[in-house]
Order: C-alpha cells, then structure tokens, then sequence
C-alpha cells in the first residue's frame, strides 16, 4: 500500500487528470451528437468516438485488456454490424420529426435529468469509505492480459464456455430471422 | 495525483442518462439501439472503474461478459430490424406497434 501510495504521488501520472478532463470533454460530446444528430450514419459515427474515448478511460483505469477489446468488439464488430445495416436499408436524414415530444416523454427526460443531478450530487458530496478512497492506482496490475485469463479460465470457465454457446445461439438465431422467408 | 473514482462514476452516470433520454425521444430504432450501447457501456465503465479502486478482478470480468452479450444482442437485435423493415418499410418506432395490446 505504501508503495502504491508513493508510485501514485510521482510526476509520472501527472497527465492522468488533464487527459481524463479531455477525453470527458470529448465522450459527452459525441453522446450528444449521437443523440441527437439526424442523420443516423453521422450518430453511428459519434458513437464509434464515444467508444474510442471510453477505450482511453479504460486504460486509464488500468483494464488494458478491456481496452482492446472495447475497440476490437465495440468499435470494430458491433458499429460495423450497425453501419452495414443502416447502409443497406439506405437510410438517409429523417424527414418526419425525429424527435417525439409527447406529454409522456417530457416527463420521462426530466426524470432522467433530475436523477443524474440527484447522483452527481452524492457522488460530490458522500464521504467514500475506505477502500473507495485509495487511488485508482490500487488496482495496478488487475487488467493484465495474464491476469485476465486466469481468471476467466478457472473461476469463470463455466460462464465463459455458457457464452460461447450464445454467441453461437444468437448467430443461429440473427440468420434465421434475417432470413427472407420462414420455410 | 490520478483520478478519483467519483469523477469516473459521474462520468458514467452522465453517460447513461444521454443514452436514456435518446431512447425516449429518438424516433429511429436503429438510433435507439445505439442508445442502448452507450448505456451499456456506461455502466461496464462503472464496474471497471470500481475493480481498478479496489484492485479486484471480478467487476473486468463481469464487463467482458457483458461485451459478449452485446455482441449477441447487437447480432439479434439488427436481425430484428431487418426482418421490420422487410415488412413494414419503416424503421420509425412509432410505427412498431404490432405487439402493442
């Protein structure tokens, strides 16, 4: 503990801060360009920037493994899956409205706005007990590659081989219901 | 000094509140699933950013599970959009109302 302590007070994270400042600065921008952006392929590339900025905060928070796979899985595999779909049912900018504003939907929004506020509130303002006020640095070395796989091919090698039978599950089913006709 | 672990949970909670409020106002369901990423992500960096305070590897772990059921959801998901917009020309959600009762 004292090591870490001393390890996390040196000039080399110095950065840390600037950097986290920046890349929140930029992940809640594309959010919100993603939200509300009409044109869907300019949305589905605001997210692919939120992803990349999330990958930073990954490696921020020391979970390098993560990080590559934020990029390889989300940013990679899934957006392309997204832009293929929006590419190949040609959609362009909505003409209709592409924002509802019903009674319901006002309310909603400020609730979830009153939330939010509700939660930075707490997270300001509550004293953390003690293992949650040691720096983030405690948990050096936790995202390792090596770390990871341990862990993922002893204690959670049963949940791990339950999701290699989803994906295969969910392959099979995306076909069948892509499929033109049901036979 | 690095970051504290309150800047990253506000973060995320800033996060999925934009997510929310796009799945209430968007009207393209390809949009909306997108919203739904994002919230998704919101979250896995609330668990990373607890597992890296308390140096405990179990909250990474439970993030790359939950990428592999987005993985499969975004596969389904899409196949679904698909299969809708085959047969209703739409991808307007207020037009999905089929299952509505």
């Amino acid at each position: 503990m004292s090591s870490i302590a001393q390890h996390s007070t040196s000039g080399t994270v110095t950065f840390e801060p600037l950097l986290f400042f920046f890349l929140a600065a930029m992940a809640v921008t594309t959010a919100v360009m993603m939200v509300v952006h009409r044109n869907p392929v300019v949305s589905a590339i605001s997210l692919i920037g939120n992803f990349f900025c999330l990958a930073g905060f990954y490696l921020l928070l020391r979970a390098q493994l993560l990080a590559v796979l934020q990029i390889a899985v989300y940013a990679g595999a899934i957006m392309v899956l997204v832009v293929f779909v929006i590419m190949l049912l040609n959609l362009g900018e909505e003409q209709s409205p592409a924002f509802r504003l019903g009674f319901r939907t006002v309310i909603g929004t400020g609730l979830a706005i009153g939330f939010v506020l509700e939660m930075l509130y707490l997270f300001v303002l509550t004293p953390f007990t003690e293992p949650l006020r040691r720096d983030i640095q405690a948990g050096a070395g936790v995202g390792t590659v090596e770390a990871m796989g341990a862990a993922l091919f002893s204690r959670y090698l049963f949940p791990l081989e339950l999701t290699g039978m989803l994906l295969l599950a969910a392959v099979i089913g995306a076909v069948i219901l892509a499929k033109k006709r049901l036979t | 000094m690095s970051v504290p672990l309150p800047y990253f949970l506000s973060l995320s909670a800033v996060l999925f509140t934009i997510g929310v409020i796009g799945v209430l106002i968007r009207r393209n369901v390809i949009v909306v699933f997108m919203c739904i990423e994002l919230m998704l992500n919101a979250v896995n960096l609330t668990l990373i950013a607890f597992s890296s305070a308390l140096g405990d590897i179990n909250g990474q772990a439970l993030v790359f599970f939950v990428m592999a059921v987005a993985a499969a959801e975004a596969a389904v998901g899409l196949a679904i959009v698909i299969a809708l917009f085959r047969n209703k020309q739409t991808v307007n959600i207020d037009d999905m109302n089929i299952l509505k009762w």
